[in-house]
């Protein structure tokens, strides 16, 4: 071998959980002074990978190789000797503590926790434009700020192996933009960089390698020079490559759903909302498309009732629902898909049959006007497990044992019970597996065919292409952009989701 | 650099100087309500003395509540480690003197934490429930060993030992006489100072001292070094701390530990300085109360010390004279009012018009009576606790993972 | 059926474990202060003479209404550790309107019932109260309230009630409203209450209020997932508010079958620590109405018992206090132990499941 000596490589690591294979024969090799790009979609075990390089969890096979040296990661210190660091999905910092004592925690050896350790923050800071304040409490940084401040954290360890993961997911562009600046210097400054994401686009723009996973494997690498955005979706999801078909319209000219200049303002007055109107007619779709965090979430439990707009008007068919409380509302007939089914939508340890009767309390078969009707809705929920293929032992198995799809197709049975008038799904088919998501697609594709009226909130734009009548794009609260699925492109839509000419 | 270091000590400056000014303008209201009611007992040293041994118990119990919370631990188990520790603290002084009867106390308050950091991190059960469970096994514990080994003892019985053998007291001579003699004047502002220097220069019990100096080892510990900021790390985000190689578990340990013996130590006071010796039930409530006025104090130790201060001056004024008692009335009255005047400023107009309706009420019941019910001031403290927590939870900031149970392994 | 006795082997397996802990504990703790524990045992073992038995079932009424009141809260998430004071200031209230005898016979003990129930569902809406609208923890709430509740009883008899010697206490009930009982043994050996039928009651309203209604539903359901209830239309704000005032209704019944049983008036006789009890009680029997009836048999059984090691043994009766804290603390770890184990048996048997059914890796 050459003075080169790749910066980690991964061999044949496989990890096992109670009921699921999330890694097996992954082989990754980054070679140094690069930015390498990890792709694949959700659940595809990139997360279980990036926890097992960061010594969070320990590989059932396989074997890790850091700059030539065969290492055994029994946790992040030892990931944090051996030269790595990582930057969680969902930042790993204490609000409540400094800059500084975010820094330096666990690392307090280094540069000891007074003015040592803030020279040595300003000097990372000044050196890649982080522009930390090492003495503001953390909860006063903005989201990119934060960031910046957790690549600071690795690199004041001394990591010369960092590992993003989905670092874009809750940037706007132009701290992509930014963020994509800061990684260019660290790998001048000769650190590697592993790169998790599911964004094409972005993959492209920075990465020097391309790893792709699919189903807790490497399914192959791609050199970003030149492959292109369409070889590598298939390499993601496999050769099948699902994509929603549009069907012939089903619209109707009867009004389901609409919102007029709805606002919602926060306890700080702040909009999270601003003037939001849209319609939905009977048998339509309509898609939101938006980066995270733009006010989908917002929008959707303020139709459901989980929040009560400022001002503005919201009518269900005839009627004036804007003040009306969620239960209400379910019993008018709206159907609700969580966008997080284990916070929202199951009650992880209770039975399918009971988890058949939450948001139904009130209505047939799930109760007889005081009382449960526990006959009713057991013989309901063998109903939605044959009709909606839920792999299950059984309708007495706590919901916790099912898998993603299989809860997810259960809460979608449960919604489409009962005839609903609306059907309001966020994010339906995040982290499922293929096959559950085409069925999930066939079920909201027959349900228009019958008139009923769905928004669909999705951060895949090709699910919102294939599946929606109309796409709106939501920014900071703002729709900004309304667009026809039958001619738009994902290009589109993404410059009109990061603010770009619409 | 120059310019933030200046920055950070004048944050320092002005949270000392805040705390100096409130401090001033308290002793002055006092010393105004002492003229006005003709009480000179409301500041006088044996009050202070006393106020001094009913703080002490509380504040150890409060710093316990505050080393295991800031660890990410809610420990209502306090009242039985302090119970525990009553027990100990007799035991021990019994067989090897005082010293090592705290020692025995700060043991056996060690062992409740023991139960309680093993179920509550090890096996990751319900805070609470362990809490609860402790506290009855503390009690079990207590009443039946003294049960058991107290009778054949000299000074003994079931349910009391009597005679133990006090940790000593000190004087500083000089100080002491002078603070006196201006403490008898009944100046205003001079005398109750002196009063307070009094009590604290004269036979203050060594025990006294030593936990009023374990509030600063705390915050010294907890703010001040590397191990603190681990440990603090684990109450605000474990997940986080883990993927920066805390050790999350060990911290907990450590801190539910040190939370154990501080209450046992507040027990030990109680057995060896706040009375003549161990008796059942000694504790009554004491645990709660410096979880209380740990609350109070916003998981800080400054303010814990002010919450356990105020709730032990309640508790001693109780022993005294009603008339005393009747005269705090106006000092509730006025520290309400200026309360409301301070939010009012701040242009929290309800809040303010609330604790104003309150005030205006405390003044009522001391202008139209001359006496207040002796239980009356018993209830105090549990009454400041829920006012704080009614008037000020969006202001209290307990640590971000307080109360959470947390698995190893499931960061990120 | 083989999955549904092997659940139910699992369930028994935590407190059969617990037991065997505590009866350790207790063990160890006699033989290191040096008294036998072999006397202990077969002290409390030996069958209890009929005026214990009497006392164990009037014991194991009281403790049962508490630990259901306190499982109320439990299934719901919500501590209420404050029904030592909701019972507290509920048997106060009830025993001295009983005392003045503004009604005869049975509508007076009818009606003093409803007012200990409002007592407590008030004194325990205050915390409730304090949840919904301020965000105060509960627990912390209601350890305060207990406070206040013991302190405030103890004013309004020291300066209302009738002094007799050295004590306080309440008006007598008038003669016509204190309840006969029933006596299966020798007049001498005492009765059993009759208000005891209300720890009956009490069960099975809630196991029927649980199991069966809309309402016993959206209680579980908050307890399990408070965002979940959230977004399947309850309303957090009002089931705090509502589970904290039937949790302090409940509460407020505990003492009552002593009141109208025997003690009739609310002094000396009152019998504190019955809430903190109920509360172990809730725990050892997981909330569930079975489950805490053998609880509370076993908490009343030791506490009555232990009563006989006075004569006979030098164990000293506060010895049981150990016995059930470490039973519950015991129960709690052993339960949360028993429950991640079940979950990784559950998790394979759905992935063995699958690759029956699909013939798939994963």
């Amino acid at each position: 071998m050459p003075s080169e000596v790749d910066a980690v490589q991964l061999r044949g690591i496989g990890k096992r959980f109670p009921g699921v294979v999330a890694n097996h024969d992954v082989d990754v090799t980054i070679r140094p002074g690069t930015v390498h790009a990890l792709i694949g979609e959700n659940g595809a075990g990139k997360s279980t990978l990036m926890k097992i390089l960061y010594g969070v969890q320990r590989p059932d096979d396989g074997t890790i190789t850091i700059e030539g040296k065969q290492v055994v990661l029994k946790s992040p210190t030892e990931a944090i000797e051996a030269g790595v660091g990582m930057v969680f999905q969902h930042f790993m910092l204490a609000d409540n503590l400094t800059v500084l004592e975010n820094m330096v925690l666990g690392a307090e050896k280094l540069h000891g926790i007074g003015d040592g350790a803030r020279t040595e923050i300003r000097r990372i800071s000044e050196r890649f434009g982080f522009d930390l304040d090492p003495d503001v409490l953390v909860e006063k940084l903005g989201v990119a700020a934060r960031q910046r401040l957790e690549i600071a954290k690795v690199l004041y360890r001394g990591a010369r192996i960092i590992i993003l993961d989905e670092p874009t997911a809750v940037l706007v562009p132009q701290e992509v933009d930014a963020l994509f600046e800061n990684l260019r210097e660290l790998k001048a400054a000769g650190n590697s960089v592993l790169f998790i994401s599911h964004k094409l686009d972005e993959v492209l723009a920075i990465a020097d390698d391309i790893t792709v996973m699919r189903r807790g494997t490497t399914v192959g690498t791609a050199d970003p020079a030149t492959a292109t955005k369409h070889e590598l979706a298939e390499l993601m999801v496999g050769s099948e490559l699902p994509s929603p078909e549009t069907e012939e319209s089903t619209v109707t000219d009867t009004v389901q759903l609409s919102l007029s200049d709805v606002t919602l303002t926060d306890e700080f007055g702040r909009n999270l909302l601003t003037d939001l109107s849209l319609t939905i007619r009977r048998g339509e779709v309509l898609g939101i498309a938006g980066v995270e965090g733009n006010g989908q979430a917002e929008l959707v439990e303020t139709i459901m009732g989980m929040r009560i707009p400022t001002s503005g008007r919201i009518m269900l068919g005839d009627q004036d629902v804007t003040h009306w409380h969620t239960r209400q509302l379910r019993e008018a007939g709206i159907g609700y898909i969580p966008e997080d089914r284990h916070r929202h939508g199951l009650l992880l340890d209770a039975p399918l049959w009971e988890n058949r009767i939450l948001g139904h309390q009130t209505r047939p078969p799930s109760s007889k006007g005081m009382w449960i009707n526990r006959k009713g809705a057991r013989k309901d929920t063998e109903r939605i497990v044959a009709d909606y293929d839920v792999r299950a032992p059984g309708i007495d198995t706590p919901s916790r044992a099912l898998s993603g799809g299989n809860q997810q197709k259960l809460i979608v049975g449960r919604e489409m019970s009962g005839d609903p008038v609306l059907l309001i799904a966020s994010h339906p088919t995040r982290g499922v597996d293929v096959g559950a998501q085409a069925a999930i697609w066939d079920h909201i594709k027959r349900a228009r065919r019958n008139g009923l009226a769905v928004l669909l909130v999705s951060a895949d734009l090709d699910e919102l292409i294939g599946l929606s009548d109309t796409i709106q794009v939501i920014l900071r609260g703002r729709f900004v952009g309304t667009f026809d699925p039958s001619s738009v492109t994902p290009q589109d839509l993404g410059t009109a989701m990061t603010g770009g000419a619409a | 650099m120059s310019a933030a270091t200046a920055q950070r000590s004048t944050i320092v400056e002005r949270l000392t100087k805040s705390w100096l000014y409130i401090g001033l303008i308290g002793i002055g209201v006092v010393s105004f309500v002492r003229i006005i009611t003709d009480t000179d007992d409301l500041t006088g040293a044996g009050t202070i003395r006393a106020a001094i041994i009913a703080t002490c118990p509380i504040l150890a119990a409060a710093l316990g509540g505050l080393w295991a919370e800031r660890a990410g631990v809610v420990n209502i188990g306090l009242e039985g480690q302090m119970i525990l520790g009553t027990w100990g603290a007799a035991f021990f002084t019994y067989h090897y003197g005082p010293w090592v009867g705290i020692l025995g106390a700060a043991l056996l308050g060690l062992v409740g934490g023991l139960l309680h950091a093993i179920a509550t991190v090890t096996f990751g059960v319900d805070h609470i429930v362990s809490g609860v469970a402790i506290n009855l096994i503390g009690a079990g514990a207590a009443t039946y060993l003294a049960e058991a080994v107290f009778p054949e003892y000299e000074g003994g019985g079931p349910r009391q030992l009597n005679g133990l053998e006090a940790p000593a007291q000190v004087t500083i001579p000089g100080v002491s006489d002078l603070a006196n003699t201006i403490s008898d004047q009944h100046w205003f502002f001079v005398s109750d100072v002196a009063s307070v220097i009094q009590a604290l220069t004269t036979n203050i019990s060594t025990l006294s001292l030593l936990i009023f100096a374990l509030v600063i080892i705390s915050a010294l510990v907890l703010w001040r070094t590397s191990f603190g900021l681990r440990l603090r790390s684990c109450g605000e985000n474990p997940q986080a701390a883990e993927t920066l190689g805390v050790n999350v578990y060990l911290y907990k340990y450590v801190a539910v530990l040190i939370s154990g013996a501080l209450a046992g130590i507040g027990g030990g006071f109680l057995a060896l300085v706040a009375s003549s010796g161990f008796s059942t039930g000694q504790t009554g409530g004491r645990g709660y109360i410096g979880l209380a006025a740990m609350i109070f104090g916003n998981w800080r130790p400054g303010g814990l010390l002010a919450g356990a201060l105020t709730f032990g001056y309640t508790d001693s004024l109780r022993l005294r004279d009603t008339q005393s008692v009747h005269s705090l009335l106006l000092l509730v009255a006025i520290g309400l009012l200026m309360f409301a005047a301070w939010r009012a400023c701040r242009k929290q107009v309800k809040g303010a018009l609330v604790v104003a309706a309150a005030g205006a009420l405390v003044m009522a019941w001391f202008l139209l009576t001359d006496s207040v019910p002796r239980e009356f001031t018993v209830m105090t403290p549990y009454v400041t606790t829920m006012f704080v927590l009614a008037l000020g939870s969006q202001r209290l900031r307990m640590p971000a993972a307080d109360g959470k149970s947390y698995r190893r392994g499931s960061a990120g | 059926m083989n999955g549904r006795l092997k659940s139910v082997g699992l369930a028994l397996l935590a407190p059969a474990i617990a037991i065997v802990l505590s009866i350790l504990v207790t063990t160890l703790v006699i033989a290191a202060v040096g008294s036998s524990p072999g006397e202990f045992w077969s002290t409390m073992f030996e069958v209890p003479k009929p005026r214990l038995r009497v006392d164990i079932v009037n014991q194991t009424a009281m403790i049962y209404i508490a630990a259901v009141a306190a499982a109320i809260g439990f299934r719901m998430g919500l501590f209420n550790i404050g029904l030592e004071g909701q019972y507290t200031i509920a048997s106060f209230s009830a025993a001295t309107f009983a005392g003045a005898a503004y009604l005869g016979g049975f509508a007076n003990v009818a009606a003093s019932l409803v007012v200990a129930m409002v007592v407590g569902a008030a004194w325990a809406g205050i915390a409730g109260v304090l949840r919904a609208t301020r965000g105060v923890s509960e627990v912390i709430s209601t350890i305060m309230l207990n406070a206040i509740a013991v302190t405030l009883v103890g004013y309004f008899l020291n300066n209302y009630g009738v002094k007799e010697g050295n004590s306080v206490h309440t008006k007598n009930l008038p003669s016509g409203t204190t309840l006969g009982g029933w006596s299966p043994f020798e007049d001498r050996d005492g009765d059993i209450w009759a208000l005891a039928i209300v720890a009956v009651l009490v069960g099975v309203g809630f196991w029927a209020l649980l199991n069966k209604t809309r309402f016993g539903f959206d209680l579980r359901a908050s307890g399990q997932s408070e965002s979940a209830a959230l977004a399947s239309g309850i309303n957090p704000k009002r089931m705090i508010v509502i589970s904290m005032m039937l949790s302090g209704a409940v509460a407020g019944l505990i003492w009552m079958p002593a009141l109208f049983g025997g003690a009739r008036n609310y002094g000396t006789s009152f019998q504190v620590g019955l809430g903190f009890l109920g509360i172990a009680v809730a725990l050892l029997g997981r909330n569930r109405p079975i489950g805490m009836l053998f609880g509370a048999l076993l908490f009343a059984f030791l506490s009555v018992k232990s009563n006989d090691l006075t004569f006979g043994t030098d164990v000293s009766p506060s010895i049981v206090q150990i016995t059930q804290g470490v039973a519950v603390l015991a129960v709690v770890v052993t339960y949360e132990v028993v429950r991640r184990w079940r979950t990784r048996l559950e998790q394979r048997a759905v992935s063995r499941e699958l690759t029956a059914t699909t013939g798939a890796t994963a």
